[in-house]
C-alpha cells in the first residue's frame, strides 16, 4: 500500500510540473497585452510602458516563470494585474462559493442518481426502467443553462421564492447562503445526475450477471439483499470514476451557470480574467484547478483501493 | 372584548401605513461590467467612472447631466494671461472621507501625479498642455499652461482628473477616498460595490443612504434580475430585445437617452484599398444606416453623418452626404477600377453593436461587390491587432469619449487619417477660447472629415436604461460614463 501511495504521489508531482509549464506557455502565446487593455484607446505609449514595468511585464518570459513558480511553491499566488489585490485572497473568496456549490450539486446528483440507478437496474426492462432511461436521456440532452433560465423564470420571477441570482453571503447565515445556491445547484446537478444514473444502472447490470451473484442468490439471499450487499459495492468503481470527473468539472466548469446566476465564483473569475488578460490570475487559478483535479483523481484512486482489495494486493 | 384589541390594531395599522409611505433610501443598480479597480486616474475602464464619478470622487469642474461643464471643487475661476493661466478659487470646509482637509496642495499633487513620467493615467493627454500647478494660498490654485487652451475646464471635468489625497492616493484602486457625497464601504469582487452617504459632505446632501452596484454581465440574467426585483435600475440595460415588454409594464420605466458613442465603420486610410477616397465613399454609400439600427440595435440609435454627437450644439447633420445609394457605390468602385470585386477584412470587437452590425454591413457591402471577411476578436486582441498593430481593413467600434473629433488630427491613430488642414484647424481650436469661433471651427472639422469619407459613420449609440418607475433622478443621457447618484431619490 505504501509503495502504491508513493508511486501515485510521484506521478502527481510530475503532472503538476508539466502542467505549470504548459499553462504558462499557452498563456504567454495568447495575443493581447494586459497593460494596453487596462489603459484603453487614448493611452499614450509611455503610459503603457510605465504600467508594464509597474506590473513586472517588462521582464523576460523565463524570469517571470521562475518568479511565478517559486511563489506558487511558497504559497504566494502573485498579485492580480487588474484588481491589484493578492490572487490568493481572490481565489479564497471565490472558493467559498464554488466549493459549496460543487458539493451541493454533487450531493443532489448523488441523492438522485443512486436510488434511480438501483431502482432501474433491479427492474430491468420494466416500465420503471424505461421511465428512468427516458428521463435521463432528457436530462443529458437539455442544456443546463437553458434549464437554469426556466428555473429562474418559474421560481424567481413568477413565484418570487428565490432571487434571480447573486450570492447572499455566508455572513447572513447558512440557510441564506444555501438558498442562493439552490437554483444553481439544481441546474448543475440534473445533467450530472442523469449521467450518473445511467452509469450506476449499467454497472449494476454488469455485476448482476456475474457468477458470484448467482451464488449469493443460491445461498438464499433475496434479490434485494443480494443487490445491496454484494452487487452495489462491486459496481462502485465506474461510478466513483465518474463522480471524481464530475466533481472536478463542477469546480471549474460552472462558468456558464455562474454567469446565468451572476455568482462570483471561480468560473466567473477565470472568464473575466481571460477577457481582461489578467494573466497572473488565469495562470494561478488554472494551476490551482489542475492541482484540484489531480488531487481528486488521487483520492479516487485511493477509494478504488478501498472498495477493491485486489488493487491493494497486486502492488504489494 | 372587541374594544380591547381595537387600539393595538389601529396602532399597528398606523405604523404599517407610515412605514409604507416613508420613501426608500437604498438603491441597487445593475452594471454589466465590473470595474477592474476603483481609481479613475489609473485605468481606462468605463466601469470605474460608472461607480465613482461624482459619487466618491470630484474634480475642480465636472459634467452635469447634459454634458455642460459646471464648477465642482472649484467655486469659481478667472482666466488670465490671454488664456494661458487659470486661477481657481476652491470651496472651503471640504474634507476627504478620512477626515483630512481638502486644500490647494491636493490639487497640485493630483495633477502632478497624473502628469508624472511614471503616471498610469489613461488620459494623460488631458494634461499635456499644463506647464505648472501653483499653490497661491490654501484655497487658491493656479494652473499655468504652455499655451492658451480653451479645453482646460472641459479636460478637468473628466473622471481621470479627479482630486485625491496624497495620503490615500496609492490605495485608491481598492479603497478609494475622495471628497464626494458617498463613502466607499465594501467591494465584494465579482459581485458588488457598496457605498453610503458621507455625512460631512460639503455640498448639497444626497437623499440616498446607501447604494449598491451589482455586476451582471449576462443580458438574460439582467432581465430576470429586473423582473425578480433584485435590481432597482439598470442604467445601461444590455438586452434591448425586451425593452418593449418592460416599457409596457407599469412597474418599470424605460429611459432612452443619448451617449457620447459615435459608432463607426472605421477604415484603414493608410493602406490599400481604403487609401483611395473613392473606395471609402463607395463604402459610405453602400451602408444603409436604418437597416443597421433596426437589425442590430432593435431600433435604438440616431444616424450620424460625421464623427460628432447629434445632441451637441455644434453638430451638423451630414447624413445626406453619405446617404444609402448602392448605384452610386457601384459606380465609384468602377471608377476606382475595382468593379471585379474586392475582398477586405472586417475585424469585430465583442459588443453587440459590432458583432450584429458587422453581419448586416457585410451583407450590404456584398451587395455592391465588396466581400468583407468577418473576424471576431476579443477586446485584448482588438487592441493589439487593430488599434495598436493597425492590421485591418475595416472594423466597427463606438468611440465613447466626449468631444473626440480631435483624434482625426493624429495621423498615428488607428484609422491613420492624415490631413494637414484638419491638423492645423485642431491646433487653432485648442488655443481658441471664444465660444462662437470654437463652434464654427468644430463645424468645419465635421465637414472636412465627411468630405474625405474617412470612416463610415453609422449611428450614435443610444442609452437604454430600465428603472423602477418610482425611482427618480438618474441621468437619462450619458455625457460621460457615470452613474451620478447625487440627485437620485424614491418617490413616495
Amino acid at each position: 500500500m505504501l509503495h502504491y501511495l508513493l508511486r501515485r504521489l510521484g506521478s502527481l508531482l510530475a503532472t503538476l510540473l508539466v502542467a505549470s509549464l504548459i499553462v504558462f506557455l499557452v498563456i504567454e502565446v495568447v495575443p493581447g497585452d494586459p497593460a494596453s487593455y487596462m489603459l484603453g484607446m487614448n493611452a499614450q505609449p509611455d503610459t503603457v510602458a510605465a504600467l508594464r514595468s509597474e506590473l513586472g511585464l517588462d521582464k523576460s518570459g523565463p524570469a517571470r516563470y521562475l518568479e511565478w513558480i517559486t511563489g506558487l511553491v511558497q504559497g504566494d499566488f502573485g498579485q492580480s494585474y487588474t484588481y491589484r489585490t493578492p490572487v490568493a485572497d481572490m481565489v479564497a473568496d471565490r472558493l467559498w462559493i464554488s466549493l459549496p456549490l460543487a458539493l451541493y450539486a454533487l450531493f443532489l446528483s448523488t441523492a438522485l442518481a443512486f436510488p434511480a440507478g438501483i431502482w432501474a437496474a433491479s427492474h430491468r426492462g420494466g416500465p420503471a426502467d424505461t421511465t428512468v432511461m427516458v428521463l435521463t436521456q432528457l436530462g443529458i440532452a437539455v442544456p443546463n443553462f437553458w434549464f437554469a433560465l426556466l428555473l429562474v423564470m418559474l421560481f424567481a420571477v413568477n413565484l418570487g421564492w428565490f432571487s434571480a441570482g447573486g450570492f447572499a453571503g455566508w455572513e447572513g447565515g447558512l440557510l441564506a447562503g444555501l438558498k442562493s445556491l439552490t437554483l444553481p445547484a439544481i441546474s448543475l446537478a440534473l445533467p450530472q445526475a442523469a449521467i450518473l444514473t445511467r452509469v450506476m444502472r449499467s454497472s449494476l447490470l454488469d455485476v448482476l450477471g456475474e457468477d458470484f451473484m448467482r451464488t449469493a442468490r443460491a445461498k438464499g439471499l433475496s434479490e434485494r439483499q443480494a443487490l445491496l450487499r454484494h452487487a452495489l459495492r462491486n459496481a462502485m468503481i465506474p461510478v466513483l470514476t465518474i463522480m471524481g470527473l464530475q466533481f472536478s468539472f463542477l469546480i471549474a466548469g460552472a462558468i456558464i451557470i455562474e454567469n446565468v446566476f451572476f455568482l462570483p465564483g471561480l468560473g466567473r473569475l477565470i472568464f473575466q480574467s481571460i477577457a481582461q488578460r489578467d494573466l497572473i490570475v488565469v495562470e494561478s487559478v488554472v494551476m490551482l484547478l489542475v492541482f484540484a483535479v489531480v488531487m481528486v483523481t488521487f483520492l479516487i484512486d485511493l477509494a478504488y483501493a478501498w472498495v477493491d482489495p485486489r488493487l491493494r494486493q497486486k502492488r504489494r | 372584548m372587541k374594544k380591547r384589541f381595537r387600539l393595538p390594531v389601529l396602532l399597528f395599522l398606523a405604523t404599517a401605513i407610515s412605514q409604507a409611505q416613508a420613501a426608500r433610501t437604498d438603491l441597487t443598480l445593475g452594471m454589466q461590467l465590473e470595474p477592474p479597480n476603483l481609481d479613475p486616474t489609473g485605468g481606462a475602464a468605463a466601469a470605474i467612472d460608472e461607480v465613482v464619478y461624482a459619487n466618491i470622487f470630484e474634480g475642480l469642474t465636472r459634467f452635469d447631466a447634459n454634458g455642460r461643464v459646471i464648477p465642482a471643487l472649484a467655486s469659481s475661476w478667472t482666466i488670465e494671461n490671454e488664456g494661458a493661466r487659470y486661477v481657481f478659487t476652491l470651496h472651503s470646509g471640504v474634507t476627504f472621507h478620512d477626515g483630512s482637509e481638502f486644500t490647494a496642495e491636493d490639487v497640485k499633487f493630483s495633477i502632478e501625479r497624473a502628469m508624472a513620467e511614471d503616471s498610469t493615467n489613461a488620459q494623460k493627454q488631458l494634461f499635456a498642455n499644463i506647464d505648472s500647478v501653483e499653490v497661491v494660498d490654501p484655497h487658491t490654485v493656479a494652473i499655468n499652461l504652455t499655451q492658451a487652451d480653451g479645453n482646460l475646464l472641459f479636460n478637468l471635468a473628466w473622471g481621470d482628473a479627479v482630486i485625491l489625497d496624497p495620503a490615500t492616493a496609492a490605495d485608491a484602486a481598492t479603497s478609494p477616498v475622495g471628497t464626494g457625497p458617498f463613502v466607499f464601504d465594501k467591494w465584494v469582487q465579482g459581485d458588488r460595490v457598496e457605498i453610503s452617504r458621507f455625512e460631512d459632505y460639503w455640498g448639497e446632501p444626497v437623499r440616498l443612504d446607501k447604494a449598491t452596484f451589482k455586476f451582471i454581465s449576462e443580458p438574460t440574467a439582467a432581465y430576470s434580475a429586473i423582473l425578480a426585483g433584485d435590481l432597482d435600475a439598470f442604467p445601461n440595460y444590455p438586452a434591448p430585445e425586451n425593452l418593449a415588454q418592460l416599457d409596457a409594464d407599469p412597474r418599470y420605466s424605460v429611459v432612452l437617452g443619448s451617449t457620447e458613442g459615435e459608432t463607426i465603420l472605421a477604415m484603414n486610410n493608410a493602406t490599400a484599398p481604403f487609401d483611395d477616397v473613392r473606395i471609402r465613399e463607395a463604402v459610405a454609400h453602400a451602408i444603409n444606416r436604418e437597416e443597421i439600427i433596426d437589425g442590430a440595435m432593435y431600433g435604438y440609435g440616431t444616424p450620424i453623418g460625421t464623427h460628432f454627437a447629434p445632441h451637441h450644439p455644434a453638430y451638423v447633420d451630414l447624413t445626406e452626404q453619405s446617404a444609402y445609394d448602392p448605384e452610386k457605390s457601384r459606380a465609384l468602385l468602377k471608377e476606382a477600377g475595382v468593379e471585379d470585386g474586392l475582398t477586405v477584412s472586417l475585424k469585430l470587437p465583442p459588443p453587440a453593436y459590432a458583432r450584429r452590425g458587422g453581419e448586416i454591413i457585410a451583407a450590404q457591402l456584398r451587395d455592391v461587390g465588396i466581400t468583407a471577411e468577418i473576424e471576431n476578436l476579443e477586446w485584448a486582441q482588438w487592441l493589439e491587432q487593430v488599434f495598436k498593430g493597425k492590421d485591418f481593413n475595416l472594423t466597427i467600434v463606438s468611440h465613447t469619449e466626449p468631444m473626440d473629433v480631435g483624434i482625426y488630427a493624429n495621423p498615428e491613430y488607428y484609422f491613420q487619417y492624415d490631413n494637414a488642414d484638419l491638423q492645423a484647424l485642431m491646433t487653432e481650436l485648442a488655443g481658441e477660447t471664444d465660444p462662437d469661433k470654437r463652434l464654427d471651427m468644430l463645424q468645419q472639422a465635421q465637414h472636412i472629415i465627411a468630405d474625405d469619407y474617412v470612416n463610415g459613420y453609422l449611428f450614435q449609440l443610444a442609452r437604454t436604461g430600465v428603472a423602477n418607475s418610482k425611482l427618480k433622478g438618474l441621468w437619462p443621457n450619458s455625457p460621460t460614463q457615470a452613474n451620478d447618484l447625487t440627485a437620485v431619490y424614491w418617490e413616495d
